[in-house]
C-alpha cells in the first residue's frame, strides 16, 4: 500500500444555480491576461448542452483520455512514437473556434465618434487580432438553452436516452436542464501528464495538484488534445500550456480555491482524500461496468490503523490525517455514497466529485391543472418510487457520472430523496411516521446519518465546507532559504517575465 | 574572391556563428528557459499549417539527415554513388524532398503574412528565419539542378571544408574556386547557425526523445512532509 493524499473538490449539483461567480473569480485571479482570455479554468455548463469547448466529451473527435488495450490501457491520442511523429501537426488539437474567439468592444468609439444622426456603437473587436469581428460564440453561449435543437440536442451524453423521452425534453413545457461546473479534475491517472513529450506536466506528490512547468513546456500541445475534459489550455501568446492549479498558492496559505470560496450557492466542498497509489494501474484498466467501484475502492479510510501507519510511512503527517478524517469529501464520497466522479469512462481517475442533481417529476397538464403521475398517498415521496419519471432522465445522469449504469445514479438519488422526505416529515409535520422510517431503512440510512447529511448539505460553516490541511510552507521554504529573508523577498519582480519567446 | 574575403566569409564568420550559437543557446537555456519553445500557432490556424508544417518539417529534417550522413560517412556516400542508378535515385530523392520542403515553406510564409491571427503573433525574427530558410532551400535546389551532382562532388569539397573547420585548421581555399551559389548555400547555413539562438529555431534542440523511454506518469514531491504533532 502506497498512501498518497489528494486535495479534492466536491460539487453539490443540487445546489448549483448557474451564476458563474466561480468562473469570474477564477478569470479575475488567473486568466485575465493576453493569450489566456479564452481560457476558463473554471466554467459552468448548461446540461444537456454541448459545453465548452464545444462537444468536449466526444472523444471520437478529440481523442482524449485512455482506452482499454489488452490487459491495460493506452492513450486514445497516441503511442509514444506517434506522439513524436505528430509534433509538427496534431490533427486532434482543438481550434480556437472550438472554444471561441475572445473579444472586447471598441468602447472609445462611444466617446470619440463625431456628431451625427445615429448613435455611435462600440463594435466588437477580436482580442487576438484587434480587428472588428462577428461574435458567434462564447464560453457559455448555450447558457440556459435547455431543449434547444442546436445545443442541447447535440449533447453526446444523451446517447441511449429513450427517443420519446428525448422528444419530451425538447417540448417547451418539459424543458429541463441543470448546471455542471467544471475545473481540472486533478486526476490520479492524468492523460495530460502521460501525453506531454517534454515531461513538463506533473502531479504534485503532497496534494495531488497537476501542474505544468512552463519552463519545460515546449508547446508540443499534446496535453490539450489528450485531456478528455479539455482542461489544459494553450496560451497562444506565450506559447505555453496552462491549466487550473487548484489555487495552490491559496491552499498553501489556508484559503480555499477562489472558485470554491466565491461560490454563491455554497455547492463546493474541499477536503483531503487518501488513496492507494499502487492500485492506480489496476483501477484504470477494469471493465467499464467496474470503473466507478474500482475508483471508489482506492480511497482509503483515514480511521483505519493500517492506513494510518502506511500514511506515516509515506510521510503524511498527523495533521493531514486529521484533515482527512474531517474531510467533507470523505463523508460525501465514501461514508454516505452520494458523490461520483465525472465521466469515469475516460479512465483518468478524475478526483473532483459530483453529487448528481435531483429534478422535478414529469407532470402532465389536465384541464389547465398539473397532475403528478403518482398515486396520491405516495405523492409526498416524490420521485422515490418513480425515478423513471424524473424530468432529467436517469440515463442521462448515468452517462455523465457512472458509465451508463443507471442503478448507481438511482441509489444516490434515492438516498438524497430519503433525506429530503425525512427532514420534511420532521419539520413540517413534527413527527416521522413509519412509512418514512421504512423509506430510510430501504436505502440503508439511519436517522443520525440523514441528520448529518442534512447538516453538511444545508447548514455547513465555511470551516466545515473547506477542511484544508496545513501545508507547512514555512518548512519547505526553510530548506531553500532563510524564512525571514524569504518573507522580505517575495513579490520582488519576476525571475523571468512570462513573455513569448523569440 | 580574394583570400581576405574568403577568410572572413568562410572562416571568421562560421567560427563567430558557431560560438554565438553555442554560447547564447546555453545562456538562453539557463537564464530564460521560458522562452525556449516551438511556439506552435496551430490553435489559431490549422488548415494552412497542415499543408505547410508537415511538408516543410519532414522535407527539411530528412535533407538535414542526408547532409549529416554525408558529413560523417563520406566514404559510404561515395561508394553508394559509384553506381549511376543509385546516384540518380539519391539525387532525385533529395531534390524531391527539397521541393516538398520548399512548397511547405512557401505555404508557411504565405500563412504568416496573410492570416490576421498569425500576424498578431509574428515577431520580426520569425520572418527572418523563414527568409533565410528560403534562401537556404532555394540555393540547395539550384545546385541540385544546375551543378549536378552535389552528393557526388561535395564529398571531395564541402566535407573536407567542414571537417577543417571542426578540426580548427580551416581551409577556406577549398570553397574559393566554386560557383557563387554553393558559397551562398554555405554562408546562409552559417547565418542560420548564427541566428539559431535568437529565434524559435532553438526548438530544434528540444526534440523530446526521452519521451520514448519515460514512464507515463510523473509524480514530483518537493519535500517529504514530516509527521507533525
Amino acid at each position: 500500500m502506497r498512501v498518497r493524499a489528494q486535495m479534492s473538490m466536491l460539487f453539490h449539483l443540487d445546489k448549483c444555480i448557474g451564476c458563474h461567480t466561480c468562473s469570474v473569480a477564477c478569470k479575475n485571479l488567473w486568466t485575465d491576461r493576453r493569450g489566456a482570455e479564452y481560457m476558463w479554468w473554471n466554467n459552468v455548463e448548461t446540461r444537456p448542452g454541448t459545453g465548452y469547448p464545444t462537444g468536449w466529451e466526444d472523444q471520437d473527435h478529440y481523442e482524449g483520455g485512455w482506452k482499454p488495450d489488452g490487459d491495460g490501457i493506452t492513450l486514445r491520442l497516441q503511442g509514444k512514437g506517434k506522439a513524436l511523429a505528430r509534433l509538427f501537426f496534431n490533427p486532434a488539437l482543438p481550434q480556437l473556434e472550438d472554444y471561441y474567439e475572445p473579444f472586447t468592444h471598441r468602447y472609445e468609439d462611444l466617446f470619440d465618434a463625431p456628431a451625427g444622426d445615429v448613435q455611435p456603437t462600440a463594435v466588437p473587436i477580436s482580442m487576438v487580432t484587434g480587428e472588428p469581428m462577428n461574435v458567434d460564440g462564447g464560453p457559455n453561449w448555450d447558457d440556459d438553452l435547455g431543449g434547444s435543437d442546436i445545443f442541447a440536442r447535440n449533447d453526446v451524453a444523451l446517447d441511449g436516452v429513450d427517443q420519446t423521452i428525448r422528444a419530451q425534453m425538447e417540448e417547451i413545457e418539459r424543458v429541463v436542464f441543470n448546471y455542471l461546473p467544471r475545473i481540472c479534475n486533478h486526476c490520479l491517472n492524468p492523460a495530460c501528464v502521460a501525453a506531454c513529450p517534454s515531461g513538463a506536466i506533473y502531479k504534485r506528490g503532497e496534494d495531488g495538484v497537476v501542474l505544468v512547468d512552463e519552463n519545460q513546456c515546449r508547446a508540443w500541445r499534446m496535453c490539450v488534445a489528450a485531456c478528455p475534459y479539455k482542461k489544459v489550455y494553450y496560451n497562444w501568446s506565450t506559447g505555453k500550456s496552462e491549466k487550473c492549479i487548484l489555487c495552490f498558492p491559496r491552499m498553501e496559505t489556508g484559503q480555499a480555491p477562489a472558485c470554491a470560496h466565491s461560490c454563491v450557492g455554497r455547492i463546493r466542498y474541499m477536503g483531503v482524500l487518501l488513496y492507494d497509489a499502487d492500485r492506480i494501474p489496476e483501477a484504470a484498466a477494469v471493465s467499464d461496468a467496474e470503473l466507478v467501484d474500482a475508483q471508489l475502492d482506492m480511497i482509503l479510510d483515514p480511521n483505519d490503523p493500517v492506513v494510518i501507519a502506511a500514511a506515516h510511512e509515506a510521510g503524511i503527517g498527523d495533521d493531514w490525517l486529521d484533515a482527512a478524517r474531517r474531510s467533507p469529501l470523505w463523508k460525501f464520497v465514501k461514508e454516505w455514497g452520494l458523490a461520483l466522479p465525472l465521466h469515469p469512462e475516460f479512465r483518468t481517475l478524475a478526483m473532483m466529485f459530483y453529487i448528481p442533481p435531483l429534478s422535478p417529476l414529469v407532470a402532465s397538464v389536465e384541464r389547465e391543472l398539473y397532475r403528478l403521475e403518482l398515486p396520491p398517498e405516495r405523492q409526498d415521496f416524490e420521485l422515490f418510487d418513480r425515478l423513471d419519471k424524473a424530468r432529467l432522465p436517469i440515463r442521462y445522469l448515468a452517462n455523465l457520472f457512472s458509465v451508463g449504469d443507471e442503478q448507481v445514479i438511482e441509489r444516490v438519488l434515492r438516498r438524497m430523496l430519503a433525506v429530503r422526505v425525512y427532514k420534511r416529515r420532521q419539520s413540517v409535520e413534527g413527527v416521522v411516521d413509519d412509512a418514512t422510517k421504512d423509506l430510510l431503512a430501504s436505502v440503508d440510512m439511519t436517522p443520525e446519518e440523514a441528520e448529518a447529511i442534512y447538516a453538511l448539505t444545508t447548514l455547513p460553516t465555511v470551516d466545515e465546507r473547506f477542511v484544508l490541511p496545513p501545508y507547512h510552507r514555512e518548512m519547505s521554504i526553510e530548506t531553500l532559504n532563510d524564512p525571514l529573508a524569504h518573507k522580505g523577498e517575495v513579490g520582488v519582480g519576476y525571475l523571468e517575465p512570462p513573455r513569448r519567446g523569440w | 574572391m580574394s583570400d581576405t574575403v574568403a577568410m572572413i566569409v568562410f572562416v571568421a564568420f562560421p567560427y563567430a556563428a558557431l560560438t554565438l550559437a553555442i554560447v547564447v543557446t546555453v545562456l538562453r537555456w539557463k537564464l530564460a528557459p521560458f522562452t525556449v519553445s516551438s511556439i506552435s500557432s496551430q490553435l489559431l490556424e490549422s488548415r494552412k499549417l497542415f499543408w505547410g508544417s508537415i511538408p516543410f518539417h519532414w522535407g527539411i529534417v530528412l535533407i538535414l539527415l542526408g547532409h549529416l550522413a554525408t558529413l560523417f560517412f563520406p566514404a559510404t556516400v561515395a561508394w553508394w554513388n559509384g553506381v549511376p542508378i543509385r546516384l540518380y535515385a539519391l539525387e532525385i530523392t533529395g531534390l524531391a524532398l527539397a521541393l516538398w520542403a520548399a512548397a511547405g515553406l512557401l505555404v508557411l510564409l504565405y500563412r504568416r503574412l496573410t492570416t490576421a491571427r498569425i500576424r498578431a503573433v509574428t515577431t520580426p525574427m520569425d520572418l527572418v528565419v523563414l527568409i533565410v530558410l528560403a534562401v537556404q532551400i532555394a540555393s540547395g535546389i539550384w545546385m541540385a539542378v544546375g551543378y549536378r551532382f552535389g552528393s557526388f562532388w561535395s564529398v571531395g569539397v564541402v566535407v573536407p571544408y567542414v571537417w577543417s573547420l571542426l578540426k580548427l585548421s580551416p581551409r577556406p581555399e577549398l570553397l574559393q574556386p566554386f560557383p557563387f551559389i554553393l558559397q551562398l548555400h554555405v554562408v546562409s547555413f552559417f547565418v542560420l547557425v548564427a541566428i539559431f539562438p535568437f529565434t524559435r529555431l532553438v526548438h530544434l534542440i528540444t526534440l523530446p526523445l526521452p519521451y520514448l523511454a519515460r514512464p507515463w506518469q510523473r509524480v514530483v514531491r518537493m519535500r517529504h512532509i514530516e509527521p507533525v504533532g
